[in-house]
């Protein structure tokens, strides 16, 4: 049946016999997609007198908006810090991610020493994804602001204090910010604030991460505009009974008003114990955000967090995909299945495994 | 009339859609010739829609070749409100079903002129044949779509101002806001209504018993609106038990008394699937 062609002329594709994701629920709806966007499909039917086109069965399947990975170093062989082939190597695991649902992701670079920020980033363009691979929302730059304490793996020559405290301090050591979406850095470091003040109005998200800061300190920055921790527990101090640190951030009543927190964890089962996992959760319901680990794939973490956290299918889903395009700012089109919302999804079984991958309303891998 | 009495809301809204299913199968509906249907909204039909939207699911029954007219939308509600006809048309029943876009008509709420709108609706219903089966319910005071008390029984479609027994009865769809539901609407007639070949009410629960009491049981009268189809040569009440709690025990006896025949309209029960083959 050919759709009323009174508003576009555009093939109209409608899913059903799936379970989808929406207003925070599993819910038996279709869901209609023409040019890679979510249609209202009410008003097709009544405003264009349209229907559809095609018809997908999705054999009762779960239908969630596609994982959005913010923190991703690499994979498959792939090192993004690394600067050589930078192109082929984003192209290879954009492509390999879309096996675990991701459709969206943050190419992560851990502290580097200049030359690196500055070959690599201008090759790391945002873009839409598709058949190609999963989408680049932009690149997430964890480092080398951060404590030398809790560098972890990274390079301790390459690390770097703030000079001027200001934006010159980040634009020598990464050349330039155009395709920057995060940068983690660690708010103890003095000249902090204002560079945390001069990201967020440029638009880019601070985070937290491998800092050694304490409760007040995390909450100034918190109050300059800092919305995420990076790997929460990982590499920061514990949570301590008279100052919990970073990690208090989750229930600390001095942040600004409307302003949520988010915190990514690694939900592999071996960055954090399942009860670590737990307890935030539950403090902070609607901060989290599934990061993968070192071999563990988004999908894999989203198993594992919902198994270790307890919580609903719909609450592990929004941790991988509402969470993160909330923190980046960008949930009036990715992160949902809202109407209007670009039509990237991934078909799931009920133990959530991922079926097929979908961005823009074309399939784009199937198991 | 028929008053066909089953015994709770399950039963009814399953019989009416029993026999709307048989009537519209029986038809054989085409490209050429359309089966059209009046349809009601509210709290009543949704069983009855539930069971259609089954009997559809089952390639039973098909609605590509039905042209469906509502009764009513209210004024100046936005059409995508959660409250609007249109919504709930939508969600209840157009979204289940394979019945085409452009053959659904609802009157529009919001159209620039509203009695143009009104008097267009009655010239696409002419043009599509007349309805053959107009299904309805009836309101706590008598009203058959928005013809509230002192409606006129040969009135057409037109700008109603609703009374406040319906303003009250619609309060719980809004929230029990008695701010927020509005306060005219647009209706087909009682004479609209009146010109269709077959009219079904669908009639449940004790609150409606009363007004089905003086529909039936007393004169046609303006102040009660359903009281007209007893000048209709084809109208069949649907109800429960509770709704018959004001009629006459001798009225109740007789109906339930020739529900062997009325059956039979229902049963053997009707099916496109069969007519395919």
């Amino acid at each position: 049946m050919p759709s009323n062609k009174s508003v576009s002329e555009e093939p109209i594709t409608q899913f059903v016999n799936c379970r989808i994701l929406k207003d925070h629920q599993l819910q038996r709806e279709d869901l209609w997609v023409r040019e890679g966007k979510i249609l209202n499909p009410e008003k097709l039917f009544f405003d264009e007198e349209g229907y559809a086109d095609h018809q997908v069965d999705c054999e009762s399947k779960i239908l969630a908006p596609g994982f959005i990975d913010v923190q991703i170093n690499g994979g498959y062989g792939v090192d993004f810090s690394q600067g050589c082939d930078v192109r082929g190597g984003v192209a290879l695991v954009s492509k390999r991610l879309l096996e675990h649902g991701v459709t969206s992701f943050c190419p992560t670079l851990v502290t580097s020493p200049p030359h690196i920020y500055h070959k690599v980033l201008p090759e790391m363009e945002v873009h839409d994804g598709g058949a190609e691979g999963a989408g680049v929302l932009g690149v997430h730059l964890e480092g080398p602001f951060i404590s030398r304490e809790k560098r972890g793996a990274h390079p301790e020559h390459c690390l770097r204090s703030f000079q001027q405290g200001s934006l010159t301090d980040l634009l020598e050591v990464y050349g330039s910010l155009d395709n920057v979406s995060i940068v983690t850095l660690a708010p103890e470091l003095p000249g902090s604030p204002t560079v945390i003040q001069e990201l967020v109005k440029m638009g880019v998200t601070v985070s937290l991460g491998h800092s050694v800061a304490d409760l007040s300190q995390a909450e100034q920055a918190v109050q300059q505009g800092a919305t995420f921790i990076t790997h929460l527990f990982n590499a920061m101090l514990p949570f301590h009974h008279r100052d919990p640190g970073i990690v208090g951030l989750l229930t600390s009543d001095q942040l600004p008003p409307n302003c949520t927190v988010f915190y990514g964890m690694i939900a592999d089962g071996i960055h954090t114990n399942p009860a670590a996992l737990r307890i935030a959760h539950r403090a902070h319901p609607s901060g989290t955000n599934t990061l993968c680990g070192s071999i563990a794939t988004m999908d894999m973490c989203v198993r594992h967090f919902r198994k270790a956290s307890g919580c609903s299918v719909e609450a592990a889903l929004e941790a991988a995909s509402l969470h993160p395009a909330q923190l980046l700012g960008i949930s009036q089109h990715k992160g949902t299945l809202d109407y209007g919302s670009d039509a990237d999804f991934v078909l799931l079984d009920d133990s959530l495994h991922v079926k097929a991958t979908y961005i823009g309303g074309e399939e784009v891998w199937r198991k | 009339m028929k008053l066909v009495i089953l015994e709770d809301y399950v039963q009814s809204s399953e019989w009416a859609a029993k026999y709307i299913r048989n009537r519209i199968v029986q038809f054989n509906p085409s490209a050429d010739r359309y089966f059209t249907l009046g349809l009601p909204t509210g709290g009543t039909p949704l069983g009855c829609y539930k069971k259609l939207i089954e009997y559809y699911e089952s390639g039973d029954l098909s609605f590509k070749y039905v042209k469906t007219f509502n009764m009513d939308e209210y004024v100046g509600l936005p059409r995508d409100h959660p409250e609007s006809y249109h919504s709930y048309m939508w969600n209840n029943f157009f979204k289940h079903i394979d019945i085409e876009p452009a053959n659904a008509h609802i009157l529009d709420g919001n159209a620039a002129d509203l009695q143009a709108e009104c008097e267009a609706f009655e010239q696409e219903i002419a043009a599509a044949g007349g309805i053959g089966l107009f299904i309805g319910g009836i309101g706590p005071d008598g009203h058959i779509a928005f013809n509230e008390p002192g409606s006129s029984l040969v009135s057409r479609t037109r700008v109603k101002t609703l009374a406040k027994d319906t303003i009250l009865a619609n309060a719980r769809f809004f929230g029990n806001d008695l701010t927020k539901v509005p306060t005219m609407a647009l209706t087909v007639g009682v004479g609209t209504v009146m010109d269709a070949r077959e009219v079904m009410v669908l009639i449940t629960g004790a609150h409606k018993a009363f007004a089905l009491y003086k529909a039936i049981e007393e004169g046609v009268n303006h102040m009660w609106t359903v009281s007209a189809f007893q000048q209709h040569p084809r109208t069949i009440f649907v109800c429960d038990e509770d709704a018959t709690l004001e009629l006459r025990i001798k009225t109740v006896k007789y109906f339930k008394g020739l529900m062997h025949v009325h059956n039979r309209l229902v049963d053997p029960l009707c099916s496109m699937k069969v007519q395919r083959s």
